[in-house]
């Protein structure tokens, strides 16, 4: 089933495609077994002993055996470890309510930030951004944010967010920004000095030097979205030439 | 595609003409057109034309939650005037027809909302709205066991079965039928029938309607593949 996975990586898959064990023509009873393993990620599910595809989008792969659906989506499922920009909506007690787009709001303890004690709580108030990653989240219980790492630093997470602006963008954007050899990160160093946050629920947080700077990154990130790479280098050189 | 006799008693075993031709309007469709819903798309058949918008999964009221499946509320908005009855038919059909096919036990306590706008109606209304449906749906990239689409086959009055009837053609058939037809094993998920007719031209109508939904799911995957075609 390894092969016949392999060999549609590439291709575009829409839901009802599926993939199934080939039945081996001869059994050897001396050769040891091979056991295939294929980790399947977001897009594809296993039903009985088939693989079905249940989102549309190209099918990837990863050494050694990961393969998964790269969908274009807009709205935001969330999963445990992404990090995401959230906004406080409540203080119910010891917890903030966030909201950070998905189809509930998560819960923050005030004890999850960095140097917090019972004495000394976080000041965080309602409307606030926070950059904090989820502890918890499935899809039978609600999701729980914590704004420290596993040893108990911030590592960057946090309240954020003097000035600057907040804007939506589809989460593809987002992957292709945080991905580790980003063209779209190393276009816009060439640009203006700029802070940039970047949550994986498709909300990014941008300041730079002076509004009009702001505005123009938020635009031209807001329009990289359907551009290819040489449509955007040129809108890049534009701006850059005419850059106030 | 004439039957050989209408007083023939209907068999278990179906004879289709093996060289049928099924006759569809021309279709269009375009993908991610709003840009406020989670996913949209319009699909036009001949002169009827449709627009869908999805939004979801997102925040349900309390009262409307189900604790281990998505809730689905499907609209349908008329061109002209208010929803009526016949809108909420059609919005029985359309969310009978997406409940079988999406994968809602993976978003529980949370609302998905299909918006369907009649843009121009010139006949097979119902069919139109699935294909639309159906790709809003994909778009909005919820996770589907399977896809579907819609087929309006009309009866006319000297026993002709036209697919993809125009409005004037509905007006003089004597049974119209719309059948929702799914990807994997090409069964019927939603029939909508109006008129009489008998058992054994039910059962040309399904299977012209299966033949037909070949078709569209071939243009489906075209167009799919054309959107990520795109090198980003």
């Amino acid at each position: 089933m390894f092969s016949t996975v392999k060999e549609r990586v590439g291709e575009v898959l829409l839901p009802g495609d599926e993939f199934s064990f080939e039945a081996e023509e001869n059994i050897s009873l001396t050769a040891p077994v091979k056991s295939e393993k294929v980790v399947c990620g977001p897009g594809l599910r296993r039903c009985g002993g088939r693989l079905v595809v249940c989102k549309s989008g190209v099918l990837r792969h990863k050494e050694p055996n990961v393969f998964w659906i790269d969908s274009q989506q807009r709205r935001y499922v969330p999963a445990k470890g992404e990090s995401i920009i959230g906004i406080v909506t409540a203080k119910s007690g010891d917890i903030f309510k966030v909201d950070f787009g998905g189809s509930e709001q998560a819960s923050l303890s005030y004890l999850a930030f960095e140097g917090a004690t019972k004495r000394n709580r976080p000041n965080v108030q309602m409307g606030d951004l926070v950059f904090a990653q989820f502890l918890i989240a499935n899809k039978d219980m609600e999701p729980e944010l914590v704004c420290i790492d596993s040893s108990g630093r911030a590592n960057g997470m946090g309240v954020f967010g003097t000035g600057g602006l907040l804007f939506r963008v589809s989460l593809g954007l987002v992957r292709r920004l945080l991905a580790p050899q980003s063209n779209i990160r190393s276009d816009l160093e060439q640009l203006f000095p700029c802070e940039l946050v970047v949550g994986m629920n498709g909300r990014i947080w941008v300041k730079s030097a002076s509004v009009q700077q702001t505005l123009i990154i938020a635009n031209l990130l807001q329009s990289a979205e359907t551009m290819t790479a040489q449509q955007r280098q040129q809108l890049f050189r534009k701006v850059q030439q005419g850059a106030f | 595609m004439t039957p050989s006799a209408c007083d023939k008693p209907a068999f278990s075993t179906m004879e289709v003409c093996g060289s049928l031709t099924v006759s569809l309007r021309e279709f269009g469709c375009e993908q991610s057109l709003l840009s406020r819903p989670d996913g949209s798309a319009s699909f036009v058949q001949g002169d009827t034309s449709v627009m869908a918008g999805v939004y979801g999964p997102a925040e349900v009221k309390v009262s409307k939650e189900i604790y281990d499946r998505a809730t689905l509320e499907v609209l349908v908005q008329p061109k002209v005037g208010l929803p009526s009855v016949r809108e909420r038919s059609q919005e029985q059909c359309v969310r009978e027809t997406c409940e079988a096919s999406l994968l809602l036990t993976l978003h529980p306590r949370s609302s998905l909302t299909l918006i369907l706008q009649v843009l121009h109606d010139d006949g097979s209304l119902l069919s139109c709205s699935l294909n639309a449906a159906c790709m809003a749906l994909m778009d909005a990239g919820l996770p589907m066991s399977c896809l579907f689409c819609g087929v309006t086959c009309a009866i006319s009055t000297d026993g002709q079965i036209i697919t993809d009837p125009t409005a004037a053609q509905e007006k003089e058939s004597r049974a119209l039928m719309t059948f929702a037809i799914d990807s994997a094993k090409r069964s019927v998920l939603m029939s909508s029938t109006k008129g009489s007719f008998s058992v054994h031209e039910l059962q040309q109508c399904i299977a012209v309607s299966q033949k037909a939904s070949e078709k569209i799911f071939q243009f489906y995957r075209d167009s799919v593949k054309r959107r990520y075609s795109k090198s980003l």
